[in-house]
């Protein structure tokens, strides 16, 4: 086993144990930090792929923006109503069977699948190399995306905003 | 060299335990999580085949740039919404939304 096996296992172990944590605890302050365990296992996942620009932005993005939003969110969202929990025992087979099936259909059209086993090598200077495609190539993307951005920024305030406060 | 189909494997694992959070969970908040899970399965994916695909170059990972611009801006406008939703009803619980059935 080479190194970067072991750093496959543990980037992926860390990445599923996160998902799952996140299905079994039962605060929910803790499973959005066991989220947060998830995406900086998929971030260890994009650095093995020579991806190192998406990995700094997964961190940023994902590990902290995100997660934190969401511990900020769960903070301002805590209601009476932990306590009860009515049981729904057929659906929650029914929605682990449908789980288990998309899984099992995505594996075996990938082991039984004969996948191009030679990596293209990225280069080490791929950050320059996405600046350069993203202001070539996808110039109005690029700025859709910014609009989009700012959009939603503005979207977000007037909707968290309370409703008597004028201005 | 680890395999492509070991880190479709992985993206495939993370998006069906997504799949499962959406399905069940009550809590408004982890069910966006969930969706966030999923779009970082693609991610996975796209990454993935950015490197070993047959006309492997940068643009998927550009691809997943604009992904993870969009899972963004869900998770902002998302987080709004419960926000506005607890204002009024005072409970995010996905079972208690219900206004539109009665």
């Amino acid at each position: 086993m080479t190194g970067q096996y072991l750093a496959f296992f543990i980037f992926a172990l860390m990445a599923i144990t996160g998902g799952v944590f996140m299905i079994n605890l039962s605060r929910v302050i803790h499973m959005v930090l066991s989220i947060g365990l998830s995406f900086f296992g998929v971030a260890g996942l994009f650095i093995m792929l020579q991806a190192e620009f998406l990995a700094f932005v997964q961190v940023l993005i994902y590990a902290g923006a995100i997660t934190i939003m969401m511990a900020m969110g769960t903070m301002m969202t805590q209601g009476g109503d932990e306590g009860e929990k009515p049981k729904r025992r057929l659906h929650n087979v029914l929605s682990f069977l449908s789980a288990v099936l998309v899984g099992a259909f995505l594996l075996y059209g990938i082991y039984t699948t004969s996948w191009p086993t030679e990596p293209t090598d990225l280069g080490a200077n791929n950050i320059k190399e996405i600046g350069v495609t993203l202001f070539s190539n996808f110039v109005i993307p690029f700025e859709l995306a910014s609009i989009l951005l700012l959009v939603a920024l503005v979207g977000a305030i007037v909707l968290a905003k309370r409703d008597g406060e004028k201005d | 060299m680890v395999p492509l189909g070991g880190y479709l494997a992985v993206g495939a694992i993370l998006f069906s335990i997504g799949v499962y959070g959406l399905l069940t969970k009550k809590n408004g908040i982890i069910v966006l999580l969930s969706i966030e899970l999923m779009l970082n399965a693609v991610n996975v994916n796209l990454v993935a085949f950015s490197r070993f695909g047959i006309a492997a170059n940068i643009t998927g990972q550009i691809f997943s740039v604009f992904t993870i611009t969009v899972a963004a801006a869900e998770a902002a406008i998302g987080l709004a919404i419960l926000v506005a939703i607890f204002r009024n009803k005072a409970t995010i619980n996905a079972s208690e939304i219900d206004i539109m059935k009665r």
